[in-house]
């Protein structure tokens, strides 16, 4: 069985955005947006992403979809690198699609929803016929009734309607896995649990699997059966969401889940688990990049940038203090003082 | 009870039509039809338009037919409702005979520099890079030229006559209607919706056939009705300066030129091509107002 390979493979994925300038527009810096990441996306799994603003989530994102070109790393999806023969770039995105944050603004104000969820299967040579009678049929699976949505223009629904409508769009082009950067984030909180039921069973009906980009960590657990927590970048944690939450191993994601806002008031925090902003990206610190925030630095941390390595049964860290026999020492007591 | 009439089986591959939906330019035309200043400007155009059409069926006489004995007579001359000019011809006649040429050097330039502009643009705007730099930098180096100096120059390299002159203008009108279309194109290419078709993998043709023309061409459009105004002028201008439409046939801005002696005689025959001129110009300047924001709106 194929089963047992991932359905899409990442490797050291790599984006630097340069910054131009002076008269001649020389390269004078760059924006180390997504900086080498790797990771497997299983069939049939839904792989929680978070991390703060500006950590490279959305490049990702854009990346995996190849929206943007990466300048080093590759992917392999079902077992072929994508841009090869065996998996054209059009092939690729006939099976993985992508759902945007804003609702509004990922649909063509000037289309019917028809046109703009029947455009996919379209240029993929299905025929226009065929191609609207899926679209009514996606609609309607979406709970949106076709004969009352299908002609009408985005201005006429409302966010929650729009997000089925991208929903519906994405898998008109019948996908195996879909991307959603933060799809639900610009919801409000009782449709947003709705679009999740949906995104749940649609998940189940239709075989898919799901990169779920998300900065709210509630709905990240609710929702992912892996998480991969980004800092800067990097995969700083990625394992079973039931072991990230639970016991998170790098101080990073310890820091991210304790600020996690709670209904429960015994578990209120009352102090920020992390101090300052994260480093600027442009001019990353050297060594660990956490290292400036870091309850648990040491001294090598300030010098040689840990790789993610295997610390349990599915769970990998990047963290020197967490990985045995890596030679960390805490100095935790000048910090404390 | 409704058991016992058997429900017409719908056929589930057949979708129920769907619910009309205003699109998108009838919901201007509806705006823009409740704007009083636009509908007027729009009427007056029309009724110029049509009046240069038929300017067989309406000239009370000949244009061209010279009455020196009768040389710049007043408004309200029996037989001359407006007067003659300096060789005795109709002045009502030649105007309704001028709005032809002139009505043609102010659009047909605008019309064809918005194909060219608007492409130019919009290849510029998508594809960006390279290919971006080299179409408006181009574009640039006529820009830097003040259109009149450029429409004149251009008109003078070539010589003096109609189709030199419109050459000149829509040389002169690309440029600007580039710089449009590509900052419109660059701004709608950053669009999610513009990458969820990047993302479905359709072909760049295929995007700017369905996505993007779509959205640009509106307000390119609508900022190119706001040139007619101008090449009018320009192409009085040129007619003023005698690069243009040569005599004897009647043009606004020609007609303007060689009436400007008799200034002192007949002031008020005179301002006729003149009032003409800004009549059509003022009024396309307002209906691209209107159209603007009626185009504007999102509701």
């Amino acid at each position: 069985m194929s089963d047992a390979t991932p359905l899409m493979t990442v490797k050291g994925l790599t984006k630097h955005f340069p910054i131009k300038g002076g008269m001649l527009g020389r390269t004078v810096s760059r924006v180390h947006a997504v900086d080498g990441i790797s990771f497997d996306v299983l069939r049939d799994e839904t792989l929680g992403v978070v991390g703060e603003s500006g950590c490279g989530k959305s490049t990702t994102a854009r990346l995996l979809m190849h929206l943007i070109a990466p300048d080093a790393g590759e992917i392999i999806f079902d077992g072929r690198r994508v841009g090869s023969r065996d998996m054209t770039m059009a092939s690729y995105r006939s099976q993985v699609q992508m759902v945007f944050q804003d609702s509004y603004s990922s649909l063509n104000p000037r289309l019917t929803i028809q046109d703009s969820v029947a455009f996919g299967p379209q240029v993929h040579g299905v025929r226009r016929r065929d191609a609207l009678q899926r679209t009514h049929d996606l609609l309607d699976r979406v709970g949106l009734d076709p004969a009352r949505f299908a002609a009408r223009y985005p201005h006429e629904l409302s966010g929650g309607q729009l997000q089925r409508v991208n929903i519906a769009r994405a898998l008109a082009v019948r996908p195996r896995l879909i991307i959603l950067d933060e799809a639900v984030s610009a919801l409000d909180k009782s449709v947003e649990a709705q679009v999740l039921n949906l995104l749940a069973d649609l998940k189940k009906e239709f075989g898919l699997a799901y990169v779920f980009i998300s900065h709210d960590l509630n709905v990240v657990r609710y929702i992912s059966d892996r998480v991969l927590v980004m800092y800067l970048g990097r995969v700083a944690e990625l394992g079973r969401a039931e072991d990230v939450y639970a016991a998170p191993q790098h101080p990073y994601s310890a820091a991210l889940l304790s600020s996690m806002p709670t209904g429960d008031p015994d578990r209120r925090v009352e102090k920020a688990a992390l101090q300052g902003d994260p480093p600027n990206p442009i001019d990353l610190p050297g060594g660990c990049r956490f290292h400036t925030r870091c309850p648990l630095v040491g001294t090598m941390c300030r010098g040689t940038e840990p790789e993610l390595a295997r610390i349990a049964r599915d769970h990998d860290v990047a963290c020197h203090a967490r990985i045995p026999g890596s030679g960390h020492r805490p100095e935790s007591k000048e910090r404390a003082a | 009870m409704a058991e016992l009439i058997a429900a017409p089986q719908a056929p589930a591959q057949i979708a129920p039509p769907a619910e009309k939906s205003a699109g998108y330019w009838r919901s201007v035309w509806r705006r823009l039809r409740r704007d009083k200043v636009a509908m007027t400007a729009g009427t007056i155009l029309v009724l110029i338009f049509l009046m240069s059409l038929f300017a067989t069926f309406l000239a009370p006489s000949d244009p061209y037919a010279r009455n020196v004995a009768n040389r710049l007579a007043g408004i309200g001359t029996p037989g001359n409702p407006l007067g003659t000019d300096d060789l005795g011809r109709d002045m009502l006649s030649r105007l309704i005979w001028g709005g032809q040429l002139s009505l043609l050097m102010g659009v047909a330039p605008v019309f064809i520099a918005f194909f060219f502009g608007s492409a130019l643009g919009i290849i510029a705007g998508y594809a960006g890079g390279l290919t971006n730099t080299l179409i408006m930098r181009t574009v640039d180096i006529f820009y830097a030229f003040p259109s009149v100096l450029l429409a004149v120059a251009l008109s003078g390299a070539l010589g003096a006559g109609l189709f030199n002159a419109m050459f000149s203008l829509t040389v002169v009108f690309i440029p600007p209607i580039a710089r449009v279309s590509e900052s419109v194109t660059t701004q709608l290419k950053s669009s999610d919706f513009i990458e969820a078709a990047k993302a479905s993998g359709a072909s760049a043709l295929t995007i700017l056939r369905v996505h993007v023309l779509g959205n640009v061409l509106g307000p390119i459009f609508v900022y190119s009705t706001s040139l007619i105004a101008v090449s009018m002028i320009l192409a009085a201008g040129l007619s003023f300066l005698g690069l243009g439409v040569q005599p004897p046939f009647p043009e606004w801005g020609q007609m303007l030129n060689a009436l400007r002696n008799a200034m002192y005689v007949q002031p008020l025959v005179t301002a006729l091509p003149g009032v003409m001129i800004f009549l059509v110009s003022i009024s396309f300047n307002l209906l691209s107002d209107g159209l603007r924001s009626a185009m504007e709106v999102r509701t």
